[in-house]
């Protein structure tokens, strides 16, 4: 088992050609160390999505170092897993084979990946539908599907990008508290990306609260509540206090 | 539930019925206008027609049909992999898309002459004719289809450290499989068409060869029986394809 850690120093992000740019992103100065779950929220546009698309290695970043295990970001890394807002799963495809595919591109050997992949799908609640098309699935199961992909690999890191933002509320409750669940399990570094300030609490061991573009890191706090987190863990009081500590930092003026 | 089936049964016999009632309406009003056969003949002369003829409707039909499926396999066979070099080199496309588009432009039945001059009277020239009047539909799908992969999709696959090789095989051939088959249903109707323009300008045999000899003989059933046989024909191998397209196609892009 093993977790990576992840630093950002001065990191940037300007899109666009000189005299037109837009400065997107940044400075952001931030580490993250193994094991630990870390949400960012912030509100649409604050380039948010462009962070986990630098650390996930999908774009440069203009400015800046990004460390992963203290080794400079390269480009994409087959120790980080993926999962998307949309579960991008192949329409030709079956679930397994969906699940599957780290392993089809990355070569590994095929007997222990199956096996793997059946075991993740039996967690999910997905084995009776290995065989079946996407297109057969509700858009949870669909989204539990992209989880057992990103994790097929045995990733160091998972990055995950407003995961659950295209599913209803009561799919998006069950699936974040399975997700912290499975988390706890694998003690993976994981980097969530989110709108959803009770997610981003509920999961997160620090919530990162960025502001409007260009996206800067206006607080960083620590959320001290015990694990496992349940359904029960919304209405503790401490919650309701972070609840409110974050909402009054998203919504706060920059001069306040 | 004895009564479910009845409004399919009607359905299904609709289309039947009304060629039926245009089929005894001609016969009708040739028969009572007295319209001479040479002009416009019978549906019951073209029967009887097309049942004495029957086996040289049959070997010509065969030929016409031996031109139109090389020229359409060859179409596909030389389209993807064009398609390929267009959809991924951007000078491929600079050079070649205006020829190509050019050759689209110009009307194959202007073209069929010079075809015909350069490769004989054979069934080669019209497989060539058959080609181009092909290729440009499928080039033109699977190009549209090798550029449509989604931006998440080539993100998950980019995430995953695939190669470009990899990209293509596992994700842009398989959104460029869907486009591929109405690309071909358009060509393979053009193909048939394509074959009798080449059939047209010169042949010894071929369907229309057929209905070009018949028509100068004043021999109007058997040009009608042809024509017959022609649009039978294309109907068909329209309907292949998409036989093949549900085979192959399986799920919902």
């Amino acid at each position: 088992m093993a977790a990576a850690s992840l630093s950002l120093s001065g990191v940037t992000k300007v899109y666009g050609r000189t005299g037109t740019e837009t400065h997107a992103l940044g400075p952001i100065d931030l580490t993250i160390e193994p094991g630990t779950f870390v949400s960012v929220v912030g509100p649409s546009g604050c380039g948010k999505s462009t962070l986990l698309r630098l650390v996930a290695g999908l774009e440069p970043a203009s400015d800046g170092r990004i460390e992963r295990d203290g080794a400079p970001l390269t480009g994409p890394s087959r120790e980080v897993g993926i999962v998307f807002q949309d579960h991008v799963l192949f329409p030709w495809a079956s679930i397994l084979e969906n699940v599957l595919l780290p392993a089809e591109v990355l070569g590994l050997p095929k007997a222990p990946a199956r096996a793997r992949a059946l075991h993740l799908l039996e967690m999910t609640g997905l084995k009776d539908f290995a065989g079946a098309r996407p297109q057969m699935l509700s858009g949870g199961m669909k989204q539990r599907a992209a989880f057992c992909r990103a994790l097929l690999a045995d990733p160091k890191m998972l990055l995950l990008d407003e995961p659950f933002g295209a599913l209803d509320a009561l799919t998006r409750e069950e699936l974040s508290l399975e997700l912290s669940r499975l988390w706890q399990e694998l003690g993976r570094t994981a980097l969530l990306i989110t709108h959803d300030i009770e997610e981003a609490i509920l999961l997160g061991d620090r919530v990162i609260i960025m502001s409007a573009r260009p996206g800067r890191i206006r607080a960083d706090i620590p959320v001290d509540l015990a694990r496992p987190r349940d359904v029960r863990t919304a209405q503790h009081p401490r919650f309701i206090e972070i609840k409110q500590q974050v909402r009054d930092l998203i919504f706060a003026r920059p001069n306040d | 539930m004895a009564r479910t089936p009845r409004p399919a049964m009607a359905d299904r016999l609709t289309t039947p019925i009304i060629y039926l009632v245009l089929l005894v309406a001609w016969e009708a009003c040739t028969r009572y206008f007295r319209v001479p056969g040479w002009v416009l003949p019978m549906p019951s002369a073209i029967a009887t027609t097309a049942w004495e003829w029957a086996p040289e409707l049959a070997s010509n039909t065969l030929v016409t049909m031996r031109e139109t499926l090389v020229g359409f396999v060859l179409a596909l066979v030389l389209s993807v992999p064009l398609a390929v070099v267009i959809a991924f080199a951007p000078v491929a496309r600079r050079i070649l898309y205006p020829i190509l588009l050019g050759l689209q432009s110009i009307p194959k039945v202007a073209l069929a002459p010079l075809v015909i001059l350069w490769l004989g009277i054979g069934e080669w020239p019209k497989v060539v004719i058959v080609v181009l009047v092909c290729f440009f539909p499928i080039l033109v799908n699977v190009v549209a289809g090798l550029e449509a992969a989604p931006r998440n999709m080539l993100d998950l696959m980019r995430s995953l450290t695939a190669t470009q090789l990899s990209i293509f095989l596992r994700l842009r051939l398989l959104v460029a499989l869907p486009p591929l088959f109405p690309g071909c249903k358009v060509a393979i109707t053009f193909a048939v068409i394509g074959s009798v323009i080449g059939e047209f300008v010169a042949a010894q045999d071929g369907l229309g060869y057929l209905i070009l000899t018949s028509t100068a003989q004043s021999q109007t059933p058997l040009a009608f029986a042809a024509l017959l046989v022609l649009t039978v024909l294309s109907v068909v191998l329209f309907y292949a394809i998409e036989a093949v397209e549900r085979r192959v196609v399986t799920w919902t892009p």
